[in-house]
């Protein structure tokens, strides 16, 4: 009798021999650009970071609190000063700087990754079913089996994490851009072809503008991920709170882990809040009296010139 | 040459669109093809728009108004046949030229205003223009006066979020003036609006037309709108025009039974005119003829009264039957003639012919702008005017209702 257990299915696929070769052929034969890749990006982060600890710790928090205030208004303003003083007072002010720094330049580029990509998943059927697959392989990939080959292509230090920290906070990205960008009314399209635009001014002019509050949940939701990836990018040694975090967990240190946590936790918020705002159609006291009086600028002009 | 010129539009949708319009040149029904996973949206339709003139494309949802619009300024590509725009052919253009002919010959007004929420109403206004290239500030001068021909001003600077249907929809039509185009397009452009801001809207689109004289090709679902603003109208059915006339040939003389039901609800008193009702007079007299002509012919014709026209039949009065035979004696009508009070014209709609037939104890007389009298209303003929079909009257008045019919189809 035929043993159904017994039956052999599908010869051996050696899947990850291939992926041992690739890596390591890249590793022998692209080395140069993989070195390049790393020195800019680590210089770039490294600036970033030494601007953020140069400057004294009572400037950057007012800088930071006037960007919320700009966004969202005084509450937010006030809690983001106070949040940022509390990681201080956590000694975690140099560590939460470095992370600031990684997640800025990481989400930077997503961002511009991820806004041409959702563009062309939006105008091309074929783009957007190519594109799609990637995406999902991006986000669910667990993101330890890349942070290895990051490790071996980029060597330790931020550009292995920002190589990370981007391949997992990109999708949303391009997700909602690509949404964005299809939902836009077709008759205001049209409004703009009828008219004679240019595909290029339609798209700028209309379609993009229109899909703003989308693709910049879109941001919103890159910067989150961003947050959430340098965490585990503490593992690989990547300098900031993710690695208090991992070492202080590794000691079994309960307390340290807090502080370094919510101070996670402080950034995430003030990040979140900071980007939704600017997201949201509407805006906040501040930016609509400074939108005010530029209206107020330009009407003077145009009835000078007029006259 | 006419400013639009369609020739043989197929619009079919789905993947062997192409196959689908070969089989329906071939004759076959529309119901067949679509059977088959096309959607046949609109089937060999052929019109000409001529320079000045409102022609309304007429038809429910689902009937391809929609989509045939769409391909006069290319937003559709045909699937078969050509659109010459000025006798320039818009479906074979390429990108850069169908772009040109757009910005200078055609505008477009949406029936959801498509207006952009993110620019300020006169920078709406301003779009055609900004697409020309024109100068900023002479864009803005432009777009302002738009809005102002538009009875728009003092929102400029407004959002379109902030105003009403009606006023959004002044802006997209602001919008298209600006641009200062030949050709308007208007698709369902007064659908969205309520009944009296449509009325007003219709009145004010009538006004700029006298103004301005743009060729205006006009989508509606509405058969009173197409009545009041088409010089002429293109009835669609299922992506089939199925009657292209005036208002009144339409009413008159529809072309088949599904014409015929849609305009039986129509307020016939709007769109029907004093030249669709009117009828020769029985006779008339000669000034220098005399009463006992006049008597005989009133008696002829069974008639209390005849009109006097002079010898280029311009109108001199009328005559009673009870002053002619008291007046037997005299030689002419000169002194029995008594003076018109109320006359109207070929033009005026029979909604306002009751007033002034009510009026006068003859039938209503019918002049033109010389005073020549070109026919009369008796009030039968009004009345039966009234009935939405000439079966309706009563027999001894049929001849009647068929004799106006006649005349309307001449006009």
């Amino acid at each position: 009798m035929l043993d159904l257990h017994a039956l052999n299915l599908m010869p051996r696929i050696h899947f990850g021999d291939w992926v041992n070769k690739v890596v390591v052929w890249l590793n022998a034969h692209w080395a140069g650009f993989f070195n390049a890749i790393h020195d800019g990006l680590d210089s770039i982060v490294g600036h970033l970071t030494n601007t953020l600890l140069n400057a004294p710790i009572i400037v950057v928090v007012i800088v930071l609190a006037a960007i919320a205030l700009i966004s969202r208004g005084i509450g937010t303003a006030i809690a983001a000063a106070i949040g940022l003083l509390l990681i201080d007072s956590f000694n975690e002010w140099s560590s939460a700087m470095q992370t600031l720094a990684l997640i800025v330049v990481a989400a930077v580029i997503a961002v511009v990754l991820a806004i041409p990509l959702g563009i062309l998943a939006a105008k091309s059927r074929i783009g957007s079913l190519v594109i799609r697959p990637v995406l999902d392989f991006m986000q669910t990939l667990p993101a330890y089996v890349y942070l290895l080959p990051a490790l071996f292509f980029f060597g330790l230090g931020s550009a292995a994490g920002v190589v990370a920290t981007v391949i997992f906070a990109m999708p949303p990205g391009v997700r909602l851009t690509e949404l964005g960008i299809r939902q836009v009314d077709g008759e205001m399209v049209e409004a703009g072809q009828s008219f004679g635009a240019t595909p290029r001014k339609v798209l700028f002019g209309i379609q993009v503008p229109l899909a703003l509050p989308t693709i910049m949940a879109g941001v919103n939701q890159v910067i989150m991920l961003a947050l959430s990836m340098v965490v585990i990018a503490g593992f690989v040694g990547v300098d900031g709170l993710g690695q208090d975090v991992t070492a202080a967990l590794s000691n079994l240190e309960v307390g340290p882990a807090a502080e370094a946590g919510v101070s996670v936790v402080i950034l995430a918020i003030y990040l979140d809040r900071v980007t939704a705002g600017f997201g949201r159609g509407e805006l906040s006291p501040v930016s609509k009296a400074i939108r005010f009086l530029r209206r107020q600028r330009t009407s003077t002009m145009a009835v000078a010139t007029s006259k | 040459m006419p400013a639009i010129a369609a020739h043989h539009l197929y619009k079919v949708f789905g993947r062997k669109a192409r196959g689908g319009v070969d089989r329906l040149i071939a004759g076959e029904d529309p119901a067949e093809v679509q059977k088959s996973g096309v959607t046949p949206a609109v089937i060999d339709a052929s019109f000409e728009v001529q320079e000045g003139e409102i022609f309304v494309v007429m038809g429910l949802s689902g009937s391809g108004k929609s989509t045939l619009i769409r391909m006069i300024n290319g937003l559709h590509p045909p699937t078969s046949g050509y659109v010459e725009i000025y006798g320039e052919n818009l479906t074979t253009a390429s990108g850069r030229n169908l772009r040109r002919i757009r910005r200078e010959r055609i505008s477009m007004v949406f029936q959801h205003f498509a207006l952009f929420p993110h620019r300020t109403v006169l920078d709406n206004a301003a779009y055609g223009l900004e697409t020309q290239g024109v100068p900023k500030a002479e864009r803005r001068r432009r777009a302002h006066e738009a809005l102002e021909l538009c009875g728009l001003t003092g929102w400029d600077n407004h959002k379109p979020g902030e105003l009403s249907g009606g006023m959004r929809q002044r802006v997209g039509l602001a919008r298209a003036l600006a641009a200062d185009t030949d050709i308007l397009l208007m698709d369902e452009a007064f659908s969205a609006l309520d009944p009296l801001i449509r009325r007003d809207m219709q009145d004010q689109l009538i006004e700029l037309q006298h103004k301005l004289g743009k060729t205006i090709l006009f989508i509606t679902h509405d058969l009173n709108e197409a009545m009041r603003l088409g010089d002429r109208i293109a009835m669609m059915r299922n992506g089939q025009i199925v009657q292209i006339g005036t208002a009144e040939e339409i009413l008159t003389d529809p072309a088949n039974d599904y014409v015929a039901q849609f305009v039986a609800d129509v307020d016939r008193t709007r769109v029907l005119t004093a030249a669709s009702v009117m009828e020769p007079p029985v006779a008339v007299l000669g000034g220098e003829q005399g009463p006992r002509a006049a008597h005989k012919l009133m008696r002829e014709h069974q008639q209390h009264g005849l009109y006097v026209v002079g010898r280029d039949r311009s109108l001199l009065g009328y005559v009673t039957e009870d002053e002619v035979s008291n007046s037997l004696e005299k030689k002419d009508l000169t002194d029995l003639i008594s003076p018109i009070t109320t006359t109207v014209t070929r033009d005026t709609p029979v909604a306002d012919l009751f007033g002034p037939s009510a009026a006068t104890r003859l039938p209503l007389p019918v002049i033109d702008d010389d005073n020549r009298l070109v026919g009369v209303i008796p009030t039968v003929t009004l009345l039966s005017a009234l009935g939405a079909q000439s079966e309706a009257a009563t027999p001894a008045d049929a001849g009647v209702a068929d004799a106006s019919d006649e005349e309307a189809v001449r006009a």
